[in-house]
């Protein structure tokens, strides 16, 4: 029994943890550098389709979004109907209009030809919805628009 | 005076915090997508004038309120349309076109830039069938412009776009946006929407 008491003897060094918070803060500031916040919080269900030929938008700064969905779990008093969000909140299809305006007005005056109206819409959502935006957006003459979607296939997923 | 060493500050709890940190980052973030398909809207005109178009250069796409395909008047899947869209565009049926590769059938399209492919919805299409059947469609043009970029300067679309873009590329941007528009001359894409 001698033999399992000599371990005693000999003291366990404890495992140096003093690179453990360099570890971590590698990872907080990936994450920190990775971070886009929302802009918008969203008050729809928003589960893009599926697509393979994208491009990407790459001026952030000259988009303007607009979503649609059905109003998700904690707005369900506003029924089941797919709805238009524009800037945290609900809207028609007619306040399109000023929202566009609004945008214009916020920009420079010469990059306002460059905006572009990004779509993030619900798989499930009715296209009639859409062709009502599209309407919408050629009467104020906001002719660029870019359907969000996530990159994947079309055919297989869901 | 008695020499004390300053007593070592306890970092122990700093991986907490930084845990902490860490945990609040990974619970906000929400990658954002960025990209999607890209489309021009006609605007809007006053004018009414009639614009006369060959019946066989214009490929119809129906999409109905159930999400079935219809396309030149016959049921169709998905996966098909690319394929379709495909022959269609790079017919050449007039002969004009000499890089087209398609079957010259007198019946089709005449020329890549006469024909039109128009996409027609009920309103109770579905979204996501909708972006299926214009992904596939844009997919079809893609293909075209990769396969007459490659036989031109031997890189793809997609390849030389990308290049454009990249702000580190060396080379002539001016030549390749020339290069990038003259595909987009040789295969212009047309696809109108009817409301």
């Amino acid at each position: 029994m001698s033999k399992f008491n000599k371990k005693k003897s000999g003291d366990m060094p404890a495992v140096n943890t003093a690179s453990l918070p360099d570890i971590v803060f590698m990872l907080l500031f990936f994450f920190m550098v990775a971070t886009v916040m929302r802009q918008n919080s969203l008050m729809i269900e928003n589960n893009l389709p599926f697509a393979d030929q994208v491009e990407k938008l790459d001026k952030k700064d000259l988009v303007m979004y607009i979503y649609a969905g059905k109003p998700s779990e904690n707005f369900k008093q506003y029924g089941t109907e797919t709805k238009i969000q524009l800037n945290d909140k609900f809207a028609d299809v007619k306040d399109i209009a000023a929202f566009i305006a609004a945008e214009r007005a916020d920009k420079r005056e010469e990059l306002v030809p460059f905006l572009t109206t990004a779509l993030k819409v619900d798989s499930d959502a009715n296209m009639g919805l859409i062709g009502d935006i599209k309407q919408e957006l050629r009467k104020v003459n906001a002719l660029k628009i870019n359907y969000t979607t996530k990159k994947g296939s079309v055919l297989g997923r869901d | 005076m008695a020499k004390r060493a300053a007593p070592e500050v306890n970092a122990g709890s700093m991986a907490d915090i930084a845990f902490l940190l860490l945990i609040f980052f990974l619970v906000t973030t929400t990658i954002e997508t960025d990209s999607g398909i890209n489309r021009k809207l006609p605007p809007m005109e006053e004018s009414d004038e009639e614009v006369i178009i060959k019946e066989r250069n214009i490929f119809t796409v129906l999409l109905n309120g159930k999400d079935q395909l219809l396309v030149e008047d016959e049921l169709m899947e998905i996966s098909e349309l690319r394929a379709a869209a495909f022959k269609f565009l790079d017919n050449g049926g007039d002969g004009t076109c000499d890089y087209c590769s398609g079957e010259k059938d007198i019946a089709s399209s005449d020329n890549p830039d006469k024909a039109i492919i128009s996409l027609k919805n009920e309103r109770e299409t579905t979204y996501k069938t909708y972006i299926a059947v214009q992904n596939e469609l844009v997919a079809a043009y893609n293909e075209l412009r990769d396969i007459r970029a490659q036989a031109l300067y031997g890189k793809s679309f997609a390849e030389m776009q990308a290049n454009y873009k990249d702000v580190n590329w060396q080379g002539n941007k001016d030549k390749l946006k020339e290069r990038i528009n003259q595909i987009k001359i040789d295969y212009p894409q047309k696809l109108s929407e009817v409301q």
